[in-house]
């Protein structure tokens, strides 16, 4: 059947022209400002790979170490500073990283998208991390890198054990790449749900898009109780609020639990993704479409919830008893099977395409990934069968397990993924002698490293030590862990001089170099595609090969830039029906000064200089707000013809518009933030039930905060009412705002003297320190609401709010009604809980 | 699981263990000297086994969908391959596996027999305080070391008097962690004598390195002489000297010499220091050099102790108190 084709008359032919210019990436010292998600994306994966590297690093320091025994190369304070920033790095700074930013290359290409919904957001978060993950780095050369481990358990870490500022550099940098982490997770959902080219159902999403959308589920989910846990460390030990202290009622394990409730999901958060990056290489190899696509969704989506059920198999020796030991042990073992069924796809596919000649460098790195991740999912069902685990925990044969993992689920598919994806950016593909010379390197160093680190570990090598005797026997198989761990150095040492000489970005490479089947393949440049295709199948590009020049020739979808500015389609999140073009902003200072002052304030505050600290603080809000002031443009441009009989708005506010979810989402990391607040409440009631009081204060103190609060809901509604028609403006509206802020304040404000005059007190014991937390959490959100209401209130005043442009008060009303909600919550479990008792 | 099929997996373990090299050393979990541990050996071998077929599984069906025949290709290539050995077959196995890990769960939480011996390890950055309770109540108390009878249910008590630290002597048990403000218990049945050793598991700050331990399974009535004999106040040292010198350079401020004016609590006991094994928890082997040692160049042997430096003794008074702690036996 012909099929009708969105723009089928020939363009006009400055319309291209005017595309680049509006998409035109700034160069020279405006560089910084570019927005553009390739140049971003780039930047991100720059910065990740550059943090492998110099963990790396460590990790070879650490090997020479510990390749002889009693040796004495480093002194044991740097080494257990090498071991705990080692760790952190590669979590946080390079892995995690690592896949947001292939979320924010890869996703739009994917979709045919023009850029992600919040360019500036992705912006943001690059540079709040690149400010302040090169900041927590940069300790370990003046010895101030923290030395806990990279999961910092206290007591170890109270300032009791750990008095200098070692720790809070720790905290400082997980604080960054939990910013930069959710809003990643916040740009990944809402540009995977509402940004796809109309016909690419969900049905026919590439299984990347499907992995991304789980990761950043998980993120919104699992991050969290991270950070959670990180605000009451930082709290403890700044302040004395006694969360994990045994003798004022806290427990050491609620860090553990908190911590692994983030920790297991990290790896799966860390796997998901280059899971799916395999998924899609493999079709293409194969030359044929994945075998079991639905079932790799239900096992992407299975693993995403179990692996929230997972995070007491790292406490196995903590002595819990053993009805929890089995339930955990089960759904560990339970999670491999999402596992096994990748696996058998992949292996599936293979055997129903083409007859596969030799193996280019990304099939490579995909062949042995399979072989190291199977290993270490193997071992990795040893460890959940706990009495095993007790012997294992903790020791080598951990260390030898995790790096199986995630070299194997993480590494290997990203090197894959650079040599798949690099002549998608790159003029020129990498070498494949180079290539093949980085894989063997890597591969082979990588099992004579960590292969004999299995029997190391059970013949009784304990992980995190900085030294060890002649006498234990362990010196051969160190030994020849060390020499591996050089090989893979050199490994990594041949790609990035294969990069150096073959990776130039920009324009012009090889089209479709692997003879794909997906969107990112086809001919695109600054603005992404000419024009956004309409899709039937899974791999368009082998289901109509006319389609690349079609895009071309702008014959699909939004040719041109009917605004004038930057716009991509918006389309229905589950059958990808077009819905409205979406405004978006370009290059600008804004938001990088906005994440230079946040990583400034953080650093300054570390360091305990609160004055200019603060000044930081008002600075980056400021540039929040000079940043979003020209966000919420209106629908005056439209509405536009973007093709295929649709002419659609510009603007949309409401339950249909990319800012509601956005704030929606953002809603739901605070609800999760609150859940682990609640948890760690009960949790600490059920440790040290003699803390809980009997007095509490009076009813009629919470009664009127309830009030208050609950009254701040309406007031915020009437807000909403007020608005005058399009513009023009309403005298009443600034008032309604104030009067909702002021009530949601007043609420927690009468809460927190009611606590204060009972005489709790946050320092005393772990009952009435969290108390004081649950205002901690309303308090922050409750002061974002506050800023939000002055800056909508300033937007009436300069004409740029009316009924229908709105989003801004919109979100603001948003977030004080679910500010309200959790305050009332807290208020009843604060209030109510210790009644029942 | 029969104690013939230990028997007969501990055989395996020694010929395994014979080409490795090195996990036969007394820290190694390959050398087990308890029934708990001889079967989380068995059960290692077991899933090593298991593991190394699903391997070989995995890459004989990623070679046949590769290179393989073209019936075979075919078979493979479909999403009923796909259920059945990635869904299926793992369903399957696993359940067996976590049955049995179910069965080895029930048997370690032990027969809830009255304990022979009750035993309280604490860790303290960074060594182990031991306490042995005497079944009229008694405490005795010592370091470092763990002196217990063979074929006798014993309790271990363990706890930590400020971070979290982790009590693991791999050929006896698995490794249970100390945590403020707990008591776990570890039960422990040793089946043959001999000494072995251990090191804390769980990462304790600065000296976690050297926090190790040494453990002696003893003949009941063996044991039974050597706790009474730990019990009792120190001999009457000929080393005079020495024990001037230790009692003058403030040593009992911090450590206990029972029958002496030495009071201390906050490090380890020393009343028979001269019949343990190692000077700062496994860091030396015992002996007057060791000792001499340790009170010589301990910073440097050990970073970050918590026993000052004791620079101004003069070598023949080192010596002295050398002489003097490796007399009491």
């Amino acid at each position: 059947m012909e099929r009708m084709l969105p723009n089928p008359e020939p363009r006009p032919a400055d319309e291209e022209a005017q595309l680049l210019k509006i998409w035109a990436t700034p160069t020279g010292w405006r560089w910084p400002t570019a927005v553009n998600n390739t140049v971003i994306g780039l930047l991100y994966i720059g910065a990740a790979l550059a943090f492998f590297v110099l963990a790396g690093i460590l990790a070879l320091v650490m090997r020479t170490q510990l390749a002889l025994p009693d040796s004495d190369l480093v002194t044991q304070d740097f080494y257990n500073q090498l071991f705990t920033t080692h760790g952190t790095t590669m979590m946080f700074l390079f892995a995690v990283p690592a896949m947001e930013a292939l979320g924010v290359m890869l996703l739009p290409q994917m979709l045919a998208a023009r850029d992600l919904p919040f360019p500036r957001l992705s912006a943001f978060a690059v540079w709040a991390y690149i400010v302040g993950g090169s900041v927590f780095f940069s300790t370990i050369f003046y010895d101030l890198a923290p030395s806990g481990g990279w999961f910092m358990n206290p007591p170890l870490t109270l300032t009791e054990f750990s008095p200098g500022d070692n720790a809070d550099f720790w905290l400082l940098g997980i604080g960054f790449i939990e910013i930069s982490a959710i809003a990643g997770a916040i740009e990944i959902i809402v540009g995977v749900l509402r940004t796809r080219p109309p016909g690419m159902t969900l049905g026919r999403m590439p299984i990347f898009a499907w992995a991304m959308l789980v990761f950043a589920g998980m993120i919104v989910v699992a991050f969290p109780a991270v950070i959670l846990a990180t605000m009451l460390l930082e709290l403890e030990r700044a302040f004395d609020w006694p969360f994990f202290s045994a003798a004022l009622g806290g427990d050491a394990l609620l860090w553990q639990h908190l911590f692994w409730f983030f920790g297991h999901p990290e790896v799966y958060i860390i796997f998901l993704p280059a899971a799916g990056l395999v998924s899609m290489i493999v079709p293409t190899i194969a030359r044929t479409p994945l075998i079991g696509y639905p079932l790799i969704v239900v096992a992407l989506v299975a693993t995403g919830f179990f692996s929230f059920g997972l995070w007491v198999h790292h406490m196995f020796t903590t002595g819990i008893p053993a009805l929890s030991l089995s339930f955990f042990s089960a759904a560990s073992m339970a999670v491999a099977i999402p596992s096994g069924i990748q696996v058998f796809s992949w292996i599936a596919t293979l055997a129903a395409g083409k007859r596969i000649g030799k193996l280019s460098v990304p099939g490579l790195f995909v062949f042995g990934m399979l072989a190291i991740f199977v290993m270490g999912g193997l071992t990795g069902v040893m460890v959940a069968m706990v009495p095993f685990d007790w012997q294992a925990h903790d020791s080598y044969f951990i260390v030898a397990h995790l790096h199986y993992v995630l070299i194997g689920g993480m590494v290997f598919p990203l090197f894959g993924t650079f040599y798949y994806w690099a002549p998608m950016v790159s003029r020129k593909l990498l070498s494949p002698t180079l290539g093949k010379w980085c894989f063997w390197l890597m591969f082979i160093g990588m099992h004579m490293t960590f292969l004999p680190m299995h029997v190391t570990g059970l013949a009784g090598m304990p992980r995190r030590i900085w030294t060890y005797s002649e006498a234990t026997g362990w010196g051969p198989l160190n030994l020849l862990s060390t020499g591996g761990s050089y090989l893979i150095a050199a490994g990594v040492a041949v790609f990035l001089v294969d990069l150096l000489r073959n990776f130039r970005f920009g324009r012009g490479g090889p089209e479709n170099p692997w003879g794909a089947g997906t969107l990112e393949w086809l001919p695109n440049d600054v603005y992404s595609t000419r024009s956004i295709p309409l899709i039937d199948s899974r791999e368009p590009l082998w289901d109509r090969p006319e389609l690349a020049d079609e895009v071309r020739a702008g014959h699909h979808f939004l040719p041109n830039a009917p605004t004038g500015g930057r716009e991509t389609l918006v389309t229905s999140p589950i059958d990808a029906v077009p819905q409205y073009v979406i405004q978006m902003p370009g290059p600008g200072w804004a938001h990088v000064l906005a994440a230079v002052f946040t990583a400034a304030c953080f650093l300054l505050l570390t360091v305990k200089v609160v004055v200019p600290a603060l000044v930081c603080a008002v600075l980056a809000i400021v540039s929040v707000l000079v940043w979003t002031w020209e966000l919420d443009k209106g629908p005056d441009a439209g509405p536009v013809d973007v093709g295929g009989g649709y002419r659609l708005p510009v603007y949309l506010t409401g339950p249909d518009g990319h800012g509601w979810w956005a704030m929606v989402i953002l809603m739901l990391v605070a609800g999760s933030l609150f859940v682990a607040w609640i948890f760690s409440y009960l949790y600490l009631w059920t440790v040290s039930p003699e803390v809980w009081p009997g007095a509490l204060p009076e009813w009629s103190t919470a009664a009127l905060s309830a009030l208050l609060l609950a009254s701040s809901v309406p007031a915020a509604m009437l807000a909403r009412r007020s608005l005058a028609p399009r513009a023009s403006r309403n005298a009443l509206t600034p008032l309604w705002i104030a009067l909702s802020v002021a009530l949601l304040v007043g609420g927690l404000v009468v809460e927190g003297l009611g606590q204060w005059q009972h005489g709790a007190d946050p320092t005393r014991n772990a009952h009435d320190a969290m108390v004081y937390m649950a205002l901690v959490l309303d308090g922050e959100l409750a002061f974002a609401v506050a800023i939000m209401g002055a800056y909508v209130i300033a937007r009436h005043y300069a004409g740029k709010l009316d009924r229908v442009r709105c989003a801004s008060l919109e979100n603001t009303q948003l977030l004080l009604y679910y500010t309200a909600a959790q305050s009332l919550l807290g208020l009843l479990l604060v209030h109510g809980f210790p009644r029942l008792l | 699981m029969t104690r013939g099929s230990c028997k007969l997996s501990t055989a395996l373990i020694a010929s395994l263990c014979a080409l490795l090299g090195g996990c036969e050393g007394a820290q190694s979990m390959f050398t087990p000297m308890a029934l708990e541990a001889e079967r989380i050996v068995f059960l290692f071998f077991v899933m090593l086994g298991g593991a190394a077929a699903i391997f070989i599984f995995v890459f004989v069906c990623l070679w046949l969908a590769c290179r393989g025949p073209d019936g075979a290709r075919r078979r493979l290539g479909s999403e009923t391959l796909v259920f059945r050995l990635g869904l299926l077959f793992p369903i399957v196995l696993l359940s067996v596996l976590l049955l049995w890990g179910f069965r080895l769960l029930g048997l370690a939480s032990g027969s809830g027999a009255e304990p022979g011996l009750v035993v309280r390890v604490e860790g303290e950055q960074w060594w182990w305080r031991v306490t042995y309770v005497r079944a009229d109540g008694s405490l005795v108390e010592s370091a470092n070391e763990l002196r217990l009878p063979i074929e006798t249910e014993v309790l271990l008590e363990l706890t930590t008097a400020d971070v979290l630290h982790s009590f693991w002597i791999p050929a006896w048990a698995g490794k249970v962690d100390m945590i403020p403000g707990r008591t776990n218990q570890l039960r422990l049945r040793l089946s043959a004598t001999g000494v072995v050793q251990g090191q804390c598991a769980e990462y304790c700050g600065g000296a976690h390195a050297l926090m190790g331990l040494y453990g002696e399974a003893m003949e009941p009535a063996d044991f039974d002489a050597w706790l009474a004999r730990e019990a009792g106040d120190a001999i009457a040292s000929s080393e005079a000297d020495g024990r001037a010198a230790f009692l003058a350079s403030g040593c009992g401020a911090c450590h206990r010499v029972r029958g002496e004016d030495a009071p201390g609590r906050d490090g380890p006991d020393l009343t028979h220091i001269g019949s343990r094994y190692s000077v700062g928890a496994g860091v030396l082997q015992n002996g007057v050099d060791a000792l001499e040692q340790w009170i010589a160049r301990h910073p440097v042997l050990k970073p970050d102790n918590r026993m000052p430096p004791f620079d101004f003794l003069t070598n023949a008074e080192r010596e002295a108190i050398a002489r003097y702690l490796a007399s009491l036996e």
